[in-house]
């Protein structure tokens, strides 16, 4: 039975949009793949050596500690972003299947998910530089597995929270007090929980604690999925009614107007749209590690700060603009027979993604706190970001054709297997183009010619707005009946 | 007002649609009948230009639609629930369809006020999303929407599916009644011949995406279309 849960599962990727969308996107999925792969592995194997030689520490001593630390981001992190397994389970429930099987093939493939596999490739390596430097191997291998039960147990955690938002944010912002404290030596949490990680180290018997901790947690999220598993409780889809908002008074800004009300609605009355005002924010702060002295002075220099510019007022760009015009993929028929001309529709989607852009600008304005060449960087990347990356998000999204379901109540990035990296692949060109600007251009003349270069750069997009609006016009038209079809694949 | 010429849909090697000519001339009421698979939904939407003809061309008044999009000023089609925007109110739908077809708030109210009976106190002022409605009703909006800014060439495929008989009945008296206006054309597809005798003026029978009936509507319209069937 659960091999044959797997196949459908297989059969669903295998077919949808993403997976069949076209060499491009594939060879930069790829490319993002191994990217991620890289970087973990080169962290895994590297890290060994950095703490070892360069801080003088005994790594594992000094990974255990904060270890506490890295367990709770994970958490957060995952919470934001990983997906939730419910796959297609109203078609299941009326066909010949036990119920448990349904629930542990839900609960089970999520053990494959980037999440857990990209663990794997840091720790593993480290755990392999560990032995080779003479750590006893039976040692390492007692405390990589209590790791991994950890790392499992994580994944079930965020399961089992996931809809509970007040619980997830109890425990986030008792972390970020715990961080604070130990920041300004108050209290330092690390002291207790270090020792327990090195305990999986020191005595193998110890490592059985988060095994039997993940059996007891699965059994639990095993329970509350089953318990959820009918039309009118867990796999019901909330009404609500309808909450009234007057844009009555951007009708001044004609048929751009229409779409641009639509577009607030659309935000504001879907839960996955709605993340992108909340990730805009957390872009905003994003710039905080780069600009104090948190990071360890490993960003301080300004090609870093011109990519921490292009991130605190690009939260909207990224997280909305990428997927334009994914957003309206339940209706992209009634967009495309309606009497809609293409370059308003497309204006419309860049007007968002500009004012969206200059509002967090000067919600920026806090920065310059940190100096005026902190806020000439964010300002030079908002210019960058209308000028230029309003164009190649619109660009890109002509050809991400994945089809969004706005009423899931699944994560941004994730709904889709492909969807995560690939996206985030279409990303790099967006922030590494300006960081060779900067570059090129401070060889000429230090900082502020570098920052000149890249505003003019955005200055130079905007004006030429016209001709690249006939480009990607050109292009919507051209991908139009692609875009249509793999639309009509349901999420 | 349509003009159809060696039209042809081909997925891979199987031909879905192959229309040698057809034309379908201002203000009559026109009925589309088959079968599942026989091409309806195929021809409304190479129509619409939604998918791409392998070959021929389909023009709207002398338009070639995959060309120009001219032709989107005075069509309006409601061809299933992804014509309809699932987080706005079925008001606020009707109301963007006004803005994008220049007809202002007060004169799609009017228009509304006149559908009142065909919504039966179910759409409007429930401060509901249409993703909440049902599927009749959803379909309620879809249809009533494409009369709005008075479109020459209205296409609807199945209206009548997911209707209760009292809406079933209500539409087939709206379309007769839109059918008399000389400048509106009313390309309808239906599985049920009885619906479509009674509304079309003309009606075709697409067979494996050829058109195998083409006739006049008449008072044996019904027997012949049925007899076709039951073969």
């Amino acid at each position: 039975m659960f091999l044959r849960l797997l196949q459908l599962q297989w059969k669903s990727y295998r077919r949808s949009a993403a997976f069949t969308s076209g060499v491009i996107t594939s060879v930069f999925y790829l490319f993002g793949m191994l990217y991620f792969i890289g970087m973990f592995t080169l962290l895994g194997y590297g890290s060994f050596y950095l703490l070892d030689e360069e801080m003088g520490v005994d790594p594992l001593h000094f990974v255990n500690q904060y270890m506490i630390y890295g367990t709770s981001f994970w958490v957060v992190w995952r919470y934001f972003i990983q997906k939730m397994p419910v796959l297609n389970i109203q078609t299941l429930l009326t066909l010949p299947i036990k119920e448990n099987a349904i629930v542990h093939y839900a609960l089970g493939r999520t053990i494959f998910s980037f999440f857990n596999v990209s663990n794997a490739f840091f720790f593993i390596p480290f755990s392999v530089v560990l032995v080779n430097n003479g750590y006893p191997l039976s040692q390492v291998m007692s405390w990589h597995l209590a790791i991994v039960a950890i790392v499992f147990y994580t994944n079930y955690l965020n399961i089992l929270i996931n809809d509970r938002n007040d619980v997830f944010y109890g425990v986030a912002l008792i972390l970020v007090l715990f961080a604070v404290f130990q920041r300004y030596e108050i209290f330092d949490i690390t002291t207790y929980t270090g020792p327990v990680f090195d305990s999986f180290y020191n005595d193998p018997i110890y490592a059985l604690i988060p095994w039997l901790m993940l059996l007891l947690l699965y059994r639990s999220t095993f329970t509350h999925f089953k318990r959820r598993m009918y039309l009118d409780a867990g796999l019901q889809v909330v009404k609500k009614d309808a909450q009234q908002i007057r844009l009555g008074w951007l009708n001044r800004f004609g048929r751009t107007a229409i779409f641009v009300k639509n577009d607030i609605k659309l935000i504001l009355r879907n839960k996955r749209s709605k993340m992108t005002i909340w990730i805009s924010l957390m872009f905003l702060f994003y710039g905080l590690l780069f600009f104090t002295d948190s990071s360890g002075g490993l960003y301080d220099n300004p090609v870093w700060k011109i990519f921490a510019g292009i991130f605190v007022s690009g939260g909207f760009l990224f997280t909305f603009g990428q997927y334009v015009p994914s957003w309206d993929s339940a209706y992209y028929p009634l967009m495309m027979s309606q009497n809609i001309v293409y370059r308003e529709y497309l204006n419309a989607k860049w007007s968002m993604i500009t004012i969206a852009t200059v509002f967090s600008t000067l919600l920026a304005t806090f920065y310059l706190l940190f100096g005026w060449d902190v806020y000439a960087a964010i300002l030079t990347g908002a210019i960058y970001n209308i000028g230029i990356n309003g164009y190649l998000v619109l660009l890109s999204g002509a050809y991400i054709k994945t089809p969004i379901d706005l009423t899931s109540t699944k994560k941004p990035f994730g709904d889709k297997q492909a969807f995560n990296a690939k996206t985030l692949l279409l990303t790099l060109p967006k922030l590494f183009l300006p960081m060779i600007l900067y570059f090129v251009g401070s060889l000429f003349g230090g900082e502020w010619v570098g920052y000149m270069t890249v505003a003019l750069t955005g200055i130079l997009g905007y004006f030429l707005k016209n001709k690249v609006f006939d480009l990607i016009e050109t292009l919507y038209k051209t991908e139009k009946y692609k875009t249509l079809k793999a639309y009509k694949q349901n999420t | 007002m349509i003009r159809i010429e060696h039209l042809k849909k081909r997925y891979e090697d199987t031909t879905v649609l192959n229309i040698a000519e057809m034309d379908i001339p201002k203000g009559q009421v026109f009925g589309l009948v088959g079968n599942n698979g026989a091409g309806k939904t195929t021809l409304f939407s190479l129509l619409l230009d939604l998918i791409q003809a392998t070959e021929g061309t389909v023009a709207i008044d002398q338009v070639d639609v995959s060309t120009s999009e001219d032709w989107k000023t005075n069509t309006a089609a409601f061809l299933d629930d992804s014509f309809l925007i699932g987080y706005l109110t079925p008001e606020e739908y009707f109301y963007f369809i006004g803005e994008l077809r220049n007809v202002s708030k007060q004169e799609v109210d009017e228009l509304l006020a006149g559908y009142a009976d065909f919504f039966n106190d179910e759409i409007l002022k429930k401060n509901k999303y249409i993703r909440d409605l049902s599927k009749g009703n959803q379909k309620k909006v879809g249809v009533v929407a494409t009369f709005i800014g008075a479109p020459e060439l209205l296409i609807l495929d199945e209206p009548f599916a997911n209707l209760d008989p009292t809406t079933q009945i209500r539409l087939k008296e709206l379309l007769t009644e839109k059918g008399k206006d000389p400048n509106t054309t009313i390309l309808i597809s239906s599985h049920d011949i009885q619906h479509v005798t009674e509304v079309c003026e003309r009606i075709a029978v697409l067979e494996k995406g050829e058109i195998v009936k083409d006739l006049q509507t008449t008072a044996k319209t019904l027997k012949e279309l049925e007899a076709f069937f039951t073969k």
